[in-house]
């Protein structure tokens, strides 16, 4: 693909959603934009920072979201037409500070967009939220984009809407609009000139005099306005439809391929909502006119549906009044991702057809042979990740002690903790920081009779997100716990991007380095640094800062780099097999403690032999498992240069 | 514009999380847009980075914008880069007229230890997947790999499988700029990996 800023008015490019956002606020002269990574949002960033040394504009990757909110809150009111991009937790974390700045206004400034990318179904996210409820609660207007060109054209705009209305507005996507690729054709780049400057003369009096909500109620109705005539709104289909659906976001290209299969686009009108909060009343209200049943289809929550309804209730007699379905009737699912299926069922039983996917003989057949032949495939650790080591190490230290302790977990890819890949240490976790700010918590309950040693557990980039303050809690409050921070030195599960560990930053320029075991030096506590490969000694270690009790929490860092950002660089170290003659196979009193309980993707057990093997296309030559076979059966040799992709 | 088999046509390529199927599918879809067809290519998948299936649906028509999901039973074609994982497809999207091409090379799941769960015949599986499928083409993608040097490569064999096949609208001379693109400093050795997916198809010709 060529680059994201090529100056071609007119040239169509494939362009991930979150890639069509970034070029859209290339065309409005964005010239600060911050974020923190998160899936389903983390691309955004990264495509500007890409480019941003020639096109002038300054890319950040923050220490969390909060912080990457104020920078450009900052230079939003210095002038500077900004961004900042976040996942759904990330809103969640910048709330605080974003509630304060719309109730005070960007003081005339320049252009400001929060982008919220949410993630139906949660595939990548310890949470399913909607938070287009943000927009309402805070006030704001929000737009959805319902395609990839739209994402991008309405990026462009809301930098417009952001400075007409002196107002944050927020652009919500979801997963499979920020995630997928689609045909974006390019507008003209801008050539905004970014001059900074903060005015001391305040245009809006914020202290006192007036209530500044009044404000925002006043721009909210301005938004409505424009809203009314916004082209982001659109109806398909036939004048006085039999039933008229009411989508936005990913549910739209759902709903128009529901129409398309069901074959109902002469009975079915669609119309497509852009501006979703606040809600253009008067053109919804003239095509409820035009039929006598609405159907909502929408991901999580009824957003819309709810909007419409008290909209009508509103309207009283007078108005009209369809009969709605949606969630509420029960139609379409209240929560998770929704699919086509779930448009063209519901359609199908409003209008009173029957719908079949496929040939039920044919259906019949393929589901027996499925439930025959296809298995699960649980998600674990790559091969070769040093969050494994670390696991096994915890794993065997928790056995050791004999206490009943467990760990807590973080997000990303240390959330493998609950599962088989992480060896079940993990019991409890949650959001950023949450794995030490639970430890934290535990590590008080010993006056209530709590035994249980705890093992907080962060990944790096969530160790200074937000497990410092959590840390710094516990040293001041004598809170008893181990905190161990899995350092693989990257934000991995999101793409490798840098982190304050890291020195280096988004625009690829040097930072300065804050290493995880100075600033818990600084806070006076033990801190021991564990190379997890070390499979024996890490345990050692672990076992016995464990039991380091009674003075406040211990840090143990595991450190060892993510195997995929290695094996970025370098070929695998090993070439790793199982001598067949020292594999003991089901004899041995191990009980296939490779392929059971150690669980690397890359051993596999021959059915035929009755022993374990290696999987070289799996394997990436880590050598891992060598210190695991109590036969030393599994045995390495130097590897051959790779060819091909790297 | 090529006339495509059908419009909008759905193309499913499927595999285990860093089996490299999401290359093949970013390949096939820049050639595509660069030959002026509207593509959307959507992606499922877990969250850990390893283990899991990872479905990519590619949508591919003259002028209609599809969802990027694909409807049950809604395949034409099914790319799967490892044989349960075509049935799993199967199972979901198969219908009577679907056509398959399946690298029959498996890939255990963590918990296939031979205590519980056991790894399915493969044999048996592809007999199965050419019963429910109009057409089966199987490529040796991960073989032809391992001898041309790394079994990644099976991807792009893929690609060169597809474009062999004839079921999209591509030629050799379609992707060369695109592997030129994704693969600056190794364009040769997948120059070669495409041709030998070219070569692999001439056997069901």
């Amino acid at each position: 693909m060529p680059d994201i800023d090529i100056d071609a008015p007119g040239k169509t490019l494939m362009l991930m959603g979150n890639e069509a956002i970034a070029r859209g606020a290339l065309e409005a002269g964005v010239g600060f934009i911050a974020s923190y990574p998160g899936t389903p949002a983390s691309e955004i960033l990264p495509t500007l920072a890409g480019v941003a040394k020639r096109r002038n504009l300054y890319a950040e990757w923050s220490v969390n979201e909060m912080v990457a909110f104020m920078n450009a809150a900052a230079a939003a009111t210095a002038g500077i037409r900004s961004m900042a991009s976040m996942k759904q937790n990330g809103t969640n974390v910048a709330l605080d500070f974003i509630a304060t700045l719309v109730s005070n206004g960007l003081r005339g400034g320049a252009g400001l967009i929060l982008v919220n990318a949410d993630d139906p179904g949660r595939r990548n996210s310890p949470n399913e939220q909607d938070t287009r409820s943000v927009a309402k609660m805070l006030d704001i207007p929000m737009l959805e984009p319902g395609g990839f060109q739209e994402a991008k054209d309405m990026t462009r705009w809301l930098f417009e809407l952001s400075e007409e209305l002196d107002s944050l507005v927020m652009l919500r996507t979801v997963a499979k609009i920020s995630h997928t690729r689609g045909n974006v054709t390019l507008g003209e780049l801008s050539t905004r000139e970014q001059k900074a400057r903060f005015d001391l003369v305040p245009r809006i009096a914020s202290w006192g005099q007036i209530n500044p909500h009044a404000r925002l109620h006043e721009k909210l109705n301005r938004a409505k306005e424009m809203f009314e005539t916004s082209p982001f709104n659109r109806y398909i289909g036939p004048d006085v439809p039999d039933l008229m659906v009411i989508s936005c976001g990913a549910s739209f290209l759902y709903t128009m391929e529901a129409v398309r299969i069901l074959g109902l686009k002469d009975q079915v009108g669609v119309l497509k909502l852009g501006t979703i909060w606040p809600l253009p009343e008067k053109l919804v209200e003239k095509y409820l006119q035009k039929t006598q049943q609405v159907l909502f289809i929408e991901e999580v929550h009824p957003f819309v549906e709810q909007s419409v309804m008290e909209l009508i209730a509103g309207l009283g007699p007078s108005g009209p009044r369809p009969v709605f379905y949606g969630k509420r009737s029960g139609h379409i699912p209240s929560y998770g991702e929704l699919t086509p299926d779930d448009a063209i069922r519901a359609i199908a039983k409003i209008v009173g057809i029957a719908y079949r996917s496929r040939d039920p003989e044919y259906a019949a057949k393929v589901q027996a042979a499925s439930r025959e032949e296809v298995i699960l495939r649980p998600g674990t650790l790559c091969p070769g990740c040093p969050h494994r080591a670390s696991y096994w190490a915890i794993h065997r230290a928790l056995e050791l002690d004999g206490r009943e302790g467990f760990a807590t977990a973080d997000n990303g890819c240390m959330s493998a903790g609950y599962g088989p890949g992480g060896y079940f240490v993990a019991k409890i976790g949650g959001a950023m920081g949450g794995g030490a700010g639970l430890a934290d918590g535990f590590g008080k309950l010993k006056r209530f009779g709590f035994t249980q040693p705890v093992i907080g557990g962060l990944g790096d980039s969530t160790f200074y997100h937000a497990g410092i303050p959590a840390l710094l809690n516990a040293v001041w409050n004598q809170s008893d716990f181990t905190l161990v921070v899995y350092d693989n030195s990257a934000t991995a599960m999101t793409g490798f991007q840098p982190h304050p560990g890291i020195g280096m930053t988004a625009m690829g320029e040097p930072g300065k380095a804050v290493p995880i075991e100075d600033i818990c030096r600084a806070f006076g506590i033990r801190v021991e640094i564990c190379e997890p490969f070390e499979l024996e000694k890490t345990t050692a270690t672990m076992l016995d800062v464990m039991r380091d009790e009674g003075h406040g929490p211990r840090v143990v860092i595991m450190r060892h780099e993510c195997e995929l950002q290695r094996a970025r660089r370098e070929s695998r170290p090993f070439e790793v097999s199982v001598d067949p003659d020292k594999c003991l196979g089901e004899s041995c009193g191990c009980d296939r403690l490779c392929v059971r309980i150690f669980r690397c993707p890359g051993l596999k057990w021959n059915e035929q032999t009755g022993k374990s093997e290696i999987d070289e296309v799996i394997c990436c030559g880590c050598g891992l498992c060598v210190d695991i076979c109590p036969q030393g059966a599994i045995e390495t040799k130097g590897a051959e240069e790779e060819v091909g992709s790297r | 514009m090529k006339k495509l088999m059908k419009d909008p046509l759905s193309l499913i390529v499927i595999g285990v999380a860093g089996q490299g199927n999401v290359v093949t599918s970013f390949l096939i879809c820049d050639a595509l847009v660069n030959e002026g067809y509207q593509v959307i290519f959507g992606q499922s998948y877990p969250a850990q980075q390893r283990g899991g299936p990872v479905i990519n649906y590619i949508r591919i028509s003259e002028d209609i914008q599809a969802s990027p999901i694909i409807p049950e039973g809604r395949a034409d074609v099914i790319v799967a880069m490892e044989p349960v994982e075509a049935m799993r497809m199967l199972n979901q999207y198969g219908n009577p007229d679907v056509i398959t091409m399946v690298n029959p090379r498996p890939i255990q799941a963590i918990d296939t230890t031979g205590l519980g769960i056991k790894y399915p015949s493969v044999d048996k599986l592809m007999e199965d997947i050419t019963a429910l499928s109009a057409k089966t083409w199987v490529v040796l993608a991960t073989e032809e790999a391992r001898k041309l040097g790394n079994p990644i490569m099976a991807n792009v064999i893929l690609v060169g499988a597809l474009v062999g096949s004839g079921v999209l609208p591509l030629d050799r001379k379609a992707m060369e700029p695109v592997l030129q693109e994704r693969f600056p400093h190794a364009l040769d050795i997948n120059l070669k990996a495409l041709d030998k997916g070219i070569e692999l198809m001439k056997q069901y010709e």
